[in-house]
């Protein structure tokens, strides 16, 4: 069985590799013959003024996310359950899914075009409305809202379609019923249209609580310049800064544990949250 | 949900509803459409704003200027190989190791399932994952990039699903006309999958194109690029590998930067675009496969 293989090998040997987190491990010396050290990296980390930082950058991104990013699809997808022309709902759907399917890299390469102060031209029509100048590359405060309307721009379509789905299963009956009823199309949607799709939200949030530490690596370190530092390193970032390219292969393997321990209690304790809630969980 | 009873409000909402949508699909589509453009314009164009979607004077200056060097040419050929290779190796491990899971009489099946699920919840993460490929011996080779990823759990469980739900006397009949394991798996099952292998083929294909965190984590070899490493470089970077341009005709007049780059990003998506007419067809479908609890 290769699949099994596989697993083993890519999953499960680096999952026991994270004991390196308690070694002082040497590539020379290999796994075998490095020195255990206990919880000296960890305590180093924490104490490590960067610490701070990162924890900072990480949940602050990781909030407007849950903010401006999560709702967007919800959103989208109930104005678009309010469309009745057919065809129309089709074509903006083909074309709000696209971006999807675009690389990290493309993305991020047209905001780079897009915002240069050399030419961009979305740079030159800010300048032209606020008559401002603004780096959006590079100022520190424009970071965030930028990578957060990357994601709105690249996910917000695709994500609409779980919950069109969702919203597609309700029972018509239920609503004609409504109309008997005498409820205007705003009473429907909050008493029939949300309630159908809130376990679906529930289910879509626990993920996203368990994945809250994870920024986005790809998009993040693509971002990441030299002046917009301290406010773009991240969990993920700095493990690749200080254990690739400086070599600190134990030392960055804490951090990456950490990492995926607290996102484990995450998971286990939003699930729990929304089970006490009345809604299913996803285990 | 059409009833002959709209208010003025709810004829407002749904004019306002119908402009908010149409401008999103145009926001997301037009920073494409300016990017193809711009690749075609030239510099003076480009810098006096003398067009919105069509050049005056469309060139492909751009063009030839990206491909008048082996960098790009040669990341588009790694990129092919890695998708390609990639893809099969995708399909012929997930569908394997699916097909497998779903036999009810697979020794174990229970303990393979949940090794499977606890790695969707818990991984090692990034750098004993970069140790493991290393001490295999594969940095620097295309399987570096291509076997760390070779199965989606997610995926994976998927397909399981759907083989699950495939009639059972199918199988039966055909072991009485003489199949055997690898018989039925080629000649009734894999034939019966083809729009769910066509479904996770692209969806694998695509990931393939667009990866670019293995490639700069497992590929130090520049030669190995694939087009998204060089397409930062050139965009963001804005350089061409070193060295390429030296060698370059002296009376070659260089296009401008900024359609350069568009030249660059549109040949890094051209593939997607070509392929999405395809995708669209299956991936509403693949998705919510997805969806049905296992």
């Amino acid at each position: 069985m290769p699949g099994l293989l596989y697993f083993l090998v890519f999953k499960y040997l680096p999952m026991w590799g994270v004991l390196i987190a308690f070694q002082n491990y040497q590539p020379f010396l290999g796994f075998w013959n490095s020195e255990w050290i206990g919880f000296e990296h960890f305590r180093n980390f924490f104490a490590n003024p960067d610490f701070f930082r990162l924890l900072r950058n990480t949940l602050i991104l990781a909030v407007y996310d849950l903010i401006f990013f999560f709702p967007a699809p919800i959103i989208l997808a109930l104005l678009l359950n309010e469309v009745r022309l057919a065809y129309f709902k089709r074509i903006v759907q083909t074309l709000v899914y696209v971006p999807h399917f675009v690389s990290m890299v493309i993305v991020a390469s047209m905001t780079y075009v897009f915002l240069t102060t050399s030419g961009g031209i979305l740079h030159e029509l800010v300048e032209l409305i606020t008559g401002q100048s603004i780096n959006f590359l590079a100022d520190t405060s424009w970071f965030r809202p930028m990578i957060i309307l990357q994601m709105m721009w690249k996910d917000s379509g695709w994500g609409t379609i779980i919950f069109l789905a969702a919203l597609a299963s309700v029972d018509m009956e239920q609503y004609e019923a409504a109309v008997v009823d005498g409820a205007n199309r705003f009473q429907r949607l909050i008493y029939i249209t949300i309630p159908a799709i809130s376990s679906t939200i529930v289910i879509l949030l626990i993920l996203r609580l368990g994945s809250f530490l994870d920024n986005g690596f790809e998009q993040i370190f693509l971002m990441t310049n030299s002046l917009n530092r301290s406010v773009a390193d991240v969990f993920d970032t700095y493990v690749y800064f200080v254990g690739i390219t400086q070599g600190a292969f134990s030392y960055s393997t804490a951090i990456g544990l950490f990492k995926s321990v607290v996102g484990i209690l995450l998971i286990y304790g939003s699930n729990r949250l929304a089970k006490r809630f009345g809604q299913e969980g996803i285990f | 949900m059409n009833t002959k009873h709209d208010t003025i409000s709810e004829k407002i909402f749904d004019g306002f509803n119908y402009f908010f949508l149409g401008l999103l699909a145009l926001v997301t589509v037009l920073p494409f459409i300016y990017i193809i453009a711009g690749s075609f314009a030239t510099e003076v164009e480009l810098m006096e704003r003398e067009f919105f979607i069509f050049p005056r004077d469309p060139s492909l200056s751009a063009y030839h200027y990206i491909f008048s060097t082996d960098t790009v040419s040669r990341s588009m050929i790694n990129s092919v190989i890695i998708t390609v290779v990639g893809t099969l190796a995708n399909l012929a491990f997930t569908f394997t190791m699916a097909y497998s899971l779903s036999r009810k009489d697979l020794l174990g099946r229970n303990v393979i399932m949940n090794l499977v699920i606890f790695s969707m919840l818990f991984s090692g993460g990034m750098i004993p994952g970069y140790l493991v490929v290393k001490e295999l011996g594969l940095l620097d080779t295309y399987a570096a990039v291509i076997l760390p990823g070779a199965i989606s759990a997610f995926n994976m469980i998927i397909i399981k699903n759907f083989f699950q739900e495939l009639p059972p006397g199918l199988e039966e009949s055909a072991r009485i006309d003489g199949c055997t394991d690898l018989g039925v798996l080629w000649r009734i099952v894999l034939p019966l999958s083809k729009p769910i292998i066509a479904t996770f083929g692209l969806f694998y294909a695509v990931g393939h194109w667009n990866n670019f965190f293995s490639a700069l984590l497992f590929l130090n070899d520049h030669e190995k690029w694939p087009l998204q490493v060089i397409l930062r470089e050139i965009v963001m970077l804005s350089q061409m590998a070193a060295g390429d341009m030296s060698a370059m005709d002296p009376n070659f007049v260089e296009p401008p930067d900024q359609s350069v780059k568009m030249a660059v990003i549109v040949v890094g998506t051209l593939p997607i675009l070509m392929v999405y007419p395809f995708l669209q067809k299956h991936f509403a479908k693949g998705v919510l496969l997805g969806s049905i609890k296992g």
